[in-house]
């Protein structure tokens, strides 16, 4: 049986962010053939519409709203509740994110369903879709089935790939009218702290630097190679505990979870709680001068060195690579 | 302040998973406080000690999970509850725990309620946020700070690293994120206290449950354990060589950049 399915599309700064194309790829995938609706909130969005449809959704609807400028759970709740009343899915796919994992939770208990949570990949299509998740930490998975009701998940960003993008394509676009009232959350202030550069949880590159990187100003060089290949800057407890960096870059269990194509560790000597959040990446390049460490056991190519040496050439090679090319 | 704290006991995190007939072995493994649960009764504690009142922890669980109650009294928990569903829930999921957590608080009057923002074994960070949406109050999850003046309530919390800084009111739910505070040891007088303090067991029928309308939602299938990786490639020779080598590897083999 084909599904309708909605899927949330969730803008940051102004943009989609690229969770918002994953989710209409699973939306497909769960609707075997079925529609896909690409629900987009805030205050202003009309502009951000095209691209839902050109990365596959059928319809877009928004809601636009002042209050909806900024997140709250109610503000959300009400906007989404309204949409799912309206549309009455059968399944519904949201980003594992901030903002996700916030609201989701409330949906599914307003409409007292289930909720598989940090979907990495999806077997099967329509009734047979089956959903898998990590589980402690990374150090093993579950597949899930939802067993009645509404299929709602919530999808890890960076695993599920999106379509192509076809200019050609476009969606219809629709837009509900939704009182929203009676915010019990007021937000103050946003300190944005993760704004310079790329989104750690959705970067396809991430150089994460230890305890080796011995001081604040030692990011420096590993924050240079993140900008040559437009990835992100991470770091281990150890580093965050010493105060070279903020909390905001742990990756671990505590912390980010992290799945880039490509994860660098310099000067991580791989404890069991910082692999938790970075295992499952793609490929791994450990840097350590310590040819002992643990992390070389997860990685997939290792260089034995200091990176304060390494990471400076790395950087240089790739400049060539990209000149090159 | 009537406080209530949702505490789940986990695996402990050093502890190696071992999976054998599809479920996780858990014969001999370590247990603790889920960690980011230990953030939540640091705070309660703390809230409680500056403005008054009582702080109960709560679990869902079975017999086992007393220690880990006795744990948090040691830290300075007023009072635990054991929700025991051992010999009535055969699975659970998130809409289960939520439903019986809220079928208790609902007549409680709880002013503020705390829980970790994420369990590690499960990590679906889903039945803090449930619970306060069955009980009809508001909910603020992955906090780095509280402050609360009468019924005000302040926040900061954690979004993908940045800040949100927010005003709401009690009766609220929040869930802790690392950083909020630094979780005490219990200590040897804290111990032998949470020997004598009330621990509070209750079972399904104790709350007019029938365990057919909590029954979950989802189901699993299997468990497994990722693909072991082969060993990786550790270079070899002069270090400029071999950086020019990981780029070409990471350019032509491994196709990531």
């Amino acid at each position: 049986m084909s599904k309708k399915v909605l899927v949330l599309a969730e803008a940051r700064e102004g943009a989609l962010r690229n969770v918002s194309y994953e989710a209409i790829a699973a939306g497909k995938q769960i609707s075997n053939g079925g529609e896909v609706v690409s629900v987009l909130l805030g205050d202003s969005v009309q502009g951000l519409t095209a691209e839902l449809g050109k990365y596959g959704a059928d319809r877009v609807i928004t809601v636009e709203h002042p209050h909806l400028k900024q997140y709250t759970s109610d503000g959300y709740g009400q906007a989404l509740l309204a949409v799912i009343e309206q549309e009455n899915p059968q399944a519904i796919v949201f980003g594992h994110t901030a903002l996700g994992k916030d609201i989701s939770p409330k949906i599914a208990s307003k409409l007292q369903i289930g909720l598989v949570s940090d979907v990495t990949a999806i077997e099967g299509e329509g009734d047979a879709a089956v959903y898998i998740r990590p589980i402690y930490s990374g150090k093993a998975f579950e597949k899930v089935k939802v067993k009645d009701g509404i299929e709602f998940v919530t999808i890890r960003p960076n695993n599920i790939a999106p379509f192509a993008k076809d200019d050609s394509k476009s969606a219809d676009v629709s837009s509900l009218s939704v009182d929203i009232t009676n915010l019990r959350t007021i937000i103050k202030e946003v300190v944005r702290k993760s704004s310079e550069g790329v989104d750690l949880s959705e970067a396809k590159v991430v150089i994460a630097g230890g305890r080796g990187v011995k001081s604040e100003e030692g990011f420096a060089p590993l924050k240079e190679l993140a900008d040559v290949l437009g990835g992100a800057v991470g770091a281990s407890r150890g580093a965050c505990d010493a105060d070279y960096c903020d909390y905001s870059l742990q990756i671990g269990q505590t912390g980010k979870v992290v799945t880039p194509d490509l994860y660098i560790a310099a000067g991580i000597s791989g404890a069991i709680q910082h692999l938790a959040g970075m295992s499952n990446s793609k490929i791994i390049v450990a840097i350590n001068k310590d040819p002992e460490a643990n992390i070389f056991k997860v990685a997939d190519y290792g260089i034995v060195g200091d990176l304060f040496e390494v990471i400076p050439m790395l950087t240089e090679e790739f400049k060539q690579l990209k000149v090159n090319a | 302040m009537n406080i209530y704290v949702l505490v789940k006991r986990t695996f402990d995190t050093e502890e190696k998973i071992v999976v054998s007939g599809g479920k996780i072995q858990e014969d001999g493994a370590e247990f603790i406080i889920n960690p980011y649960d230990e953030y939540a009764i640091e705070e309660a504690i703390q809230v409680r000690d500056a403005q008054g009142g009582e702080v109960t922890v709560l679990t869902l669980g079975g017999e086992d999970a007393e220690k880990q109650l006795r744990t948090a009294l040691a830290m300075g928990a007023d009072k635990a509850v054991l929700i025991n569903i051992e010999d009535d829930v055969e699975e659970l999921d998130q809409f289960t725990a939520a439903q019986i957590i809220s079928e208790y608080l609902k007549d409680k009057n709880a002013d503020l309620i705390l829980a970790g923002n994420v369990a590690i074994d499960g990590g679906s960070g889903q039945v803090g946020p449930r619970v306060a949406e069955l009980l009809g109050i508001n909910y603020v999850t992955t906090i780095t700070n509280l402050e609360i003046d009468g019924t005000s309530v302040s926040i900061k919390r954690d979004v993908e690293g940045d800040t949100e800084v927010l005003e709401t009111s009690l009766p609220l739910l929040v869930t802790a994120q690392q950083g909020l505070n630094e979780p005490r040891y219990p200590s040897l007088p804290g111990i032998m206290k949470a020997k004598k303090k009330p621990l509070e067991e209750v079972e399904l029928d104790d709350l007019d449950i029938d365990e057919d309308d909590v029954e979950a939602k989802t189901e699993t299938l299997e468990i497994y354990l990722p693909p072991k990786k082969e060993a990786g490639k550790v270079l070899e020779g002069e270090l400029a060589d071999q950086v020019k080598e990981l780029v070409q590897l990471l350019h032509s083999e491994a196709k990531v950049v």
